[in-house]
């Protein structure tokens, strides 16, 4: 793929803009959804940070939730921040009475897991797959992975072994949130290596011809 | 690898990025702030009496008992907010300390200081803090706020102070990213703000923080008109447990920014919700009863 990508955000509720602007200014043909039949012809999808509960029950309230799931199940490229990595968890800790999730990531995810806004932070973080120097995450009220599937790689993870970034083939997660920093090697990372996109010109970069 | 800090500036703002096209509803017991997150609120706001209700007994107005705090904490798992009186540094410092998500320094309360706001940068919590005007945002934000929200008359049910004051707001910043350079001087003097900030606003269009609405939203076609103008979200404080059905319009309030730019579905969201809160005329306050006018 060389023509610039279509990539969904889902701007039910939660930090929209900012990944629109970081997809955009990748290249990216980048846009908002809102209703099921703004899923067709997307090549890749954002599921933004915001208040998990809430966007579960918005999603199921105007029938987003099942196109997703099957979307997801259809091979959709999907990555999700902070609530986006909740969302697409097939198990949830800690979730808000009723809560579910779209799942499709077989991992266990954990909802607030560092408590309160108080204990909200920022760190640099290695993760040899994305880029060799470290990535500047700034965690919100944030979740880690507990526990994960056979297929899941962990991507990063905290000194003290906490995981708060994973990949299941074409779905993606991290508990933090790159949208909110200049940085934008994590958006990048998913057009490469999960929507497949190729600058033209980049035919010869290490990793190409996937 | 360095080490993990607490409290940044993009950490603070960044919260309140996360509550964008959501609901915070005020909540007065545990059991109302339950209500509230099944309804779908994306945080809830800790008080001790609704702004109806400070109107209508009157008094002196003052941060809620901790152990109401703690209780609503340990009720629900989204964000609790909490308000402050404005400039009463220590009632911030406890709710801090009792692990409140964001303080609101709120005209709401009875101010505890008429000349200086709280010094809000000291704090690892974020704060948000109303304003009617450019000005006044520009100041609070350089205080150390991390979000504004336009005041609107609280208590009222009336939306038209709330649609006033965020019109001023958006349309101070427009008149500021039309202006040459030169002339940022002079508006930063007139709006009384620090000429850096003033710069900023007039170079990207927007504030630099998330721009909430509050005061008087008591409909989903209320909470449609307040994204239309511009907002990021909105505050609904009386307008739900002051209502004849608060589940049930709670429940719709919070459909309404998710899909403000479509009238088919804020009708749908508008039906049957039983009685709206009765309400009060802003016209019919006399202007020292008016809680917009304070904070400066």
């Amino acid at each position: 793929m060389t023509a610039a990508p279509r990539i969904g955000v889902l701007a039910l509720q939660g930090g929209v803009r900012e990944h629109l602007d970081v997809l955009r200014g990748l290249g990216a043909d980048a846009a908002p959804v809102r209703r099921a039949q703004e899923l067709r012809g997307l090549d890749g999808l954002v599921i933004p940070g915001g208040e998990s509960s809430v966007v579960d029950k918005l999603s199921r309230h105007f029938g987003l939730a099942d196109p997703l799931r099957a979307a997801i199940a259809g091979g959709l490229p999907v990555y999700g921040t902070c609530a986006g990595l909740i969302l697409l968890a097939d198990r949830l800790e800690d979730a808000a009475p009723g809560q579910r999730s779209f799942g499709g990531l077989d991992a266990t995810v954990r909802r607030n897991a560092f408590g309160g806004q108080r204990d909200s932070f920022e760190t640099d973080l290695v993760m040899p797959a994305v880029s060799e120097q470290p990535v500047r995450a700034v965690f919100i009220r944030a979740p880690v992975v507990l526990a994960v599937g056979a297929d899941v790689e962990v991507l990063g993870a905290l000194p003290d072994g906490e995981i708060v970034a994973v990949r299941q083939g074409r779905l993606l997660g991290t508990s933090f949130h790159p949208e909110v920093t200049a940085d934008h090697r994590m958006h990048a990372y998913f057009l490469r290596e999960l929507v497949g996109w190729r600058h033209e010109g980049d035919a010869h970069a290490p990793g190409a011809g996937r | 690898m360095s080490e993990a800090v607490t409290g940044t500036s993009r950490v603070q703002r960044g919260l309140a990025e996360m509550l964008k096209g959501g609901v915070i509803m005020d909540v007065v017991t545990a059991e109302q702030a339950r209500i509230a997150e099944d309804a779908g609120a994306v945080a809830v706001m800790a008080l001790e009496r609704v702004p109806a209700d400070i109107r209508a007994q009157g008094g002196v107005a003052r941060m809620s008992d901790p152990d109401l705090i703690d209780a609503i904490i340990a009720t629900v798992s989204i964000p609790v907010m909490a308000k402050a009186r404005i400039g009463h540094l220590v009632e911030a410092q406890v709710l801090q300390s009792l692990g409140v998500d964001y303080i609101d320094e709120s005209e709401v309360l009875s101010p505890a200081d008429y000349v200086n706001h709280i010094d809000k940068r000291g704090f690892e919590v974020p704060f948000v803090c109303g304003a009617t005007n450019l000005g006044e945002a520009l100041r609070r934000i350089t205080e150390g706020a991390a979000m504004i929200r336009s005041k609107g008359e609280a208590g009222t049910g009336d939306v038209s102070e709330a649609v006033k004051h965020i019109r001023t707001i958006r349309s101070q910043i427009n008149a500021l990213a039309s202006m040459s350079k030169d002339e940022l001087y002079v508006a930063a003097k007139e709006l009384q703000a620090p000429y850096e900030l003033v710069a900023e606003v007039a170079e990207t269009g927007a504030l630099p923080v998330v721009l909430f609405t509050a005061g008087g939203v008591a409909t989903p076609a209320d909470a449609a008109l307040m994204m239309q103008l511009g907002a990021d979200g909105v505050f609904v404080g009386s307008g739900i447990f002051k209502s004849g059905a608060p589940a049930r319009r709670a429940a719709a309030l919070v459909k309404a920014p998710a899909v403000f730019d479509d009238p088919a579905v804020i009708a749908e969201a508008s039906r049957g919700l039983g009685e709206a809160m009765v309400g009060i005329n802003v016209a019919d306050l006399p202007a020292p009863h008016r809680l917009a006018e304070r904070g400066w």
